[in-house]
């Protein structure tokens, strides 16, 4: 306790002398605001940013429990919950979103050589590298162990041929990790493994996705006869599905608890909303038909707040329920859009021009995106599929 | 809050399932509503039960009671809703005991509690007169006259109504009917002079009765609480009441889900298991997503209530409302995926819906809640 209490002042110290006032809450509103990703090819806006992420990559407080030898912070749990106490107390930014953080690292400190973890960590966790995922293709997409990019022995290097498809960000990434066939005569799930492979290399090309609501971070992926090292493989040689079911689990959690905080967090209330467009009778909304409909999603939002606390307090269960927080939680962000929009009558589907606050016409955009959501990382049928199976033991 | 139990809650539920699985499986509710038992719960298994302290969880030490809180006992009516256990738990042990603990007088609180504790008294809480639940809408009179107070009036589907020793009521001592100020309640024998009783036959064979209140005169002693403060009093005590009912929901959510989920792995049409159709396979998920929902609810409504939360209305109608809308799905698809052997009366499944539609009703509908979720979250 005592060594948490010194603990808590060295780090109180450390964010006092250390976090730029930008990067903390009550800064100048004019300042330009990065969302920071990292990697070669970031742009700082506001200079701070890049500061910020700098000194926190160099404490290892990105990854504030990955082991020191691996660039991270070497803290403990409880440790861990001072560092996020005391930047929660004065505000301070995250310092860097990263698919390397979320999805990658986990992977490697669970099946990478340690090589690999050397190499990879340090500069994920100091946001040198940003990464992408290469894992549907334009033939596989539920069916994702169908893939066909292939990668061929070719003695001292892999050559990859094939494409990949909702790539988000990956025009502004660094490394792609990716599913590939090295076992074309195995059996689809049986044949696949994971490979790292640097965007520099020859023969790799990008196309960014538009979408309905416009622009999107998606893109195309396309690997002409690129050669990559054998030492970039992750696990064993045709062991890749393994540690691609381990990795969704991450992003299916991720995917729902951004739902919710999204929800949380919002500008957008959806209550807020109804009694502007509706107007309110004694503090209720006033067309009771809708009312109800806010009613019955608010509760159901509750309830899976509860819910995903109690995964918590349970010590966070199996990865199928990874899937139903996945299915409920963003099949219940597409019902909280569509009511919001629902609610703004003719001033819920605004596009474009001068007519109408910017606010509405990004609402529309995001009543968009939300239909993504359901789809990406795995559709809702495929997580229903997950819980039949998995939890619920139901035969194939 | 942590959403978890602690490890004497998690004991008193493995005594729960041990008990109702080995003395209360589901054919102990079934030959009670064969031979038309005039109580429809058994005094043998009530005795059981107090014993293994179950009436006092809500009443202090001092009154013979474990005072072991509103989660230990929800979880106990959770697991004996998995039997659908029938048992005084509801009306005695929840509401009875919980009402006199909270606003009885020392005097009530030592002639009563004990005996509650001891199983030598059940008790009914009356408060409903028409045909959806508003405690508003009491007209049932309480006259002051001659120094005591004269009841008239009448209490629909009181629960253990038809066999309770004791009688909680609500009453109007002022105001008119729509108005929550003006009720009080009262505490009386249910033999007293003027009290009749009509016991009703629902179709989820539990006791139930109609009471008739014709100038029945008490004692200003029998005021339960403050007078003209009943109407709080009654809506604070049915929240532990719809709490503790909601983990019995939830219970007969559970059973009535994991039968179909055992059926869909046995039963085989067209030459397969009926369990590899995805159309049956995507409604069995979101069943369990649902439950799983419920579960958190009724979690953070029992424990908000331990914990005195000042959130425990808004918890209350949600896990009312929620159990209620989970417990209408499961057990009109339990039947559904079941078939033909579904509505058989031979088949347990028929009275987990009977038992449904009935404590959907009962202590508010899921309807009553949403309403009040809404108003108490301010929209």
């Amino acid at each position: 306790m005592e060594n948490l209490d010194n603990f808590r002042s060295e780090v109180k110290a450390w964010l006092d002398n250390n976090c730029p006032p930008s990067m903390r809450t009550g800064a100048d509103p004019k300042t330009p605001h990065d969302e920071v990703w990292g990697g070669r090819k970031a742009e700082y806006k506001n200079p701070e940013s890049k500061i910020w992420l700098d000194r926190m990559g160099e404490k290892g407080w990105t990854m504030p429990t990955v082991p020191k030898e691996y660039g991270g912070g070497g803290l403990s749990k409880e440790e861990v919950k001072v560092l996020n106490e005391e930047m929660f107390l004065i505000g301070a930014k995250t310092p860097l979103l990263s698919f390397g953080i979320w999805m990658l690292a986990p992977v490697l400190l669970e099946y990478g050589t340690e090589e690999q973890k050397k190499e990879h960590l340090p500069k994920i966790i100091k946001g040198e590298i940003r990464w992408c995922q290469g894992y549907s293709e334009p033939g596989s997409g539920s069916d994702l162990a169908s893939l066909a990019t292939k990668a061929e022995d070719k003695g001292d290097h892999f050559l990859v041929n094939g494409q990949k498809v909702w790539t988000s960000y990956a025009d502004k990434a660094d490394w792609i990790f990716a599913l590939v066939r090295t076992g074309p005569l195995e059996p689809k799930h049986d044949g696949i493994s994971f490979l790292l492979i640097d965007m520099e290399t020859q023969g790799v090309s990008t196309k960014p996705i538009t979408l309905i609501s416009g622009k999107s971070p998606f893109c195309e992926t396309f690997f002409d006869d690129v050669e990559v090292p054998k030492e970039n493989i992750v696990g064993e040689l045709n062991a890749g599905w393994t540690i691609a079911k381990k990795l969704l689990q991450h992003e299916r959690t991720f995917i729902s608890n951004f739902g919710l905080a999204a929800a949380a967090g919002s500008k957008k209330d959806l209550v807020t909303i109804a009694k502007k467009h509706f107007g309110e009778d004694a503090g209720k909304i006033s067309n009771s038909f809708f009312r109800t409909e806010v009613a019955d999603h608010k509760i159901k939002e509750h309830a899976f707040g509860l819910t995903l606390k109690r995964a918590g307090d349970e010590g966070g269960k199996a990865s199928a329920v990874a899937s139903m927080f996945k299915y409920y939680g963003t099949e219940h962000n597409k019902k909280r859009h569509e009511l919001m929009i629902s609610a703004m009558g003719k001033d819920g589907v605004a596009w474009d021009g001068d007519e109408f606050d910017q606010e509405d016409k990004n609402l529309t955009r995001s009543w968009l995106r939300t239909k993504g959501n359901s789809l990406e990382g795995g559709t809702s049928e495929v997580q229903l599929n997950v819980i039949s199976k998995r939890v619920l033991g139901l035969p194939s | 809050m942590k959403l978890v139990l602690n490890e004497e809650q998690q004991f008193l539920k493995d005594t729960a399932k041990n008990f109702a699985e080995e003395r209360t499986p589901i054919n102990h509710f079934r030959n009670l509503r064969d031979a038309k038992d005039s109580l429809l719960w058994d005094k043998e298994i009530w005795d059981e039960m107090v014993k293994l302290g179950w009436a006092g969880i809500l009443i202090p030490e001092e009154y013979g009671g474990s005072d072991f809180g509103i989660t230990g006992m929800s979880v106990v009516l959770q697991e004996c809703g998995k039997t659908l256990t029938p048992s005084p738990l509801l009306a005695t042990a929840v509401l009875g005991a919980y009402a006199i603990k909270e606003f009885g007088t020392d005097e009530q609180k030592s002639k009563y509690l004990p005996l509650i504790a001891d199983g030598e008294i059940t008790t009914a809480v009356a408060f409903d007169e028409s045909s959806h639940h508003d405690i508003s809408n009491t007209e049932l009179s309480a006259v002051e006259a001659d120094g005591n107070f004269v009841l008239n009036g009448s209490k629909k589907l009181v629960v253990d109504g038809s066999s309770a020793d004791v009688l909680i009521v609500l009453g109007r001592t002022s105001g008119a009917k729509g108005e929550m100020a003006g009720l009080s309640l009262f505490i009386l024998e249910s033999h007293t002079d003027g009290v009749s009783r009509a016991k009703l036959d629902m179709a989820d064979s539990r006791n139930y009765a109609n009471i008739e209140f014709n100038d029945v005169v008490v004692s200003p002693n029998a005021l339960l609480g403050s007078r003209e403060a009943g109407g709080e009093a009654m809506d604070h005590i049915l929240d532990i009441g719809r709490i503790a009912l909601s983990a019995e929901m939830l219970g007969n959510s559970e059973a009535a889900f994991s039968t179909t989920i055992d059926y869909l792995k046995e039963r085989k049409q067209f030459g397969v298991l009926i369990g590899t159709f995805q159309a049956l396979q995507h409604r069995a998920a979101e069943m369990f997503c649902e439950i799983e929902l419920t579960k958190s609810s009724v979690m953070a409504a029992m424990q908000g209530a331990d914990e005195n939360s000042n959130q425990l209305q808004v918890l209350a109608s949600l896990a009312k409302s929620i159990s209620g809308d989970t417990l209408h799905l499961v057990s009109n698809e339990a039947i559904q995926m079941h078939g033909g052997i579904g509505v058989t009366d031979e088949y347990d499944l028929g009275f987990f819906l009977k038992r449904a539609r009935v404590t959907e009703q009962i202590f508010g509908s899921v309807n009553f809640h949403k309403e009040r979720y809404a108003n108490l979250s301010g929209f």
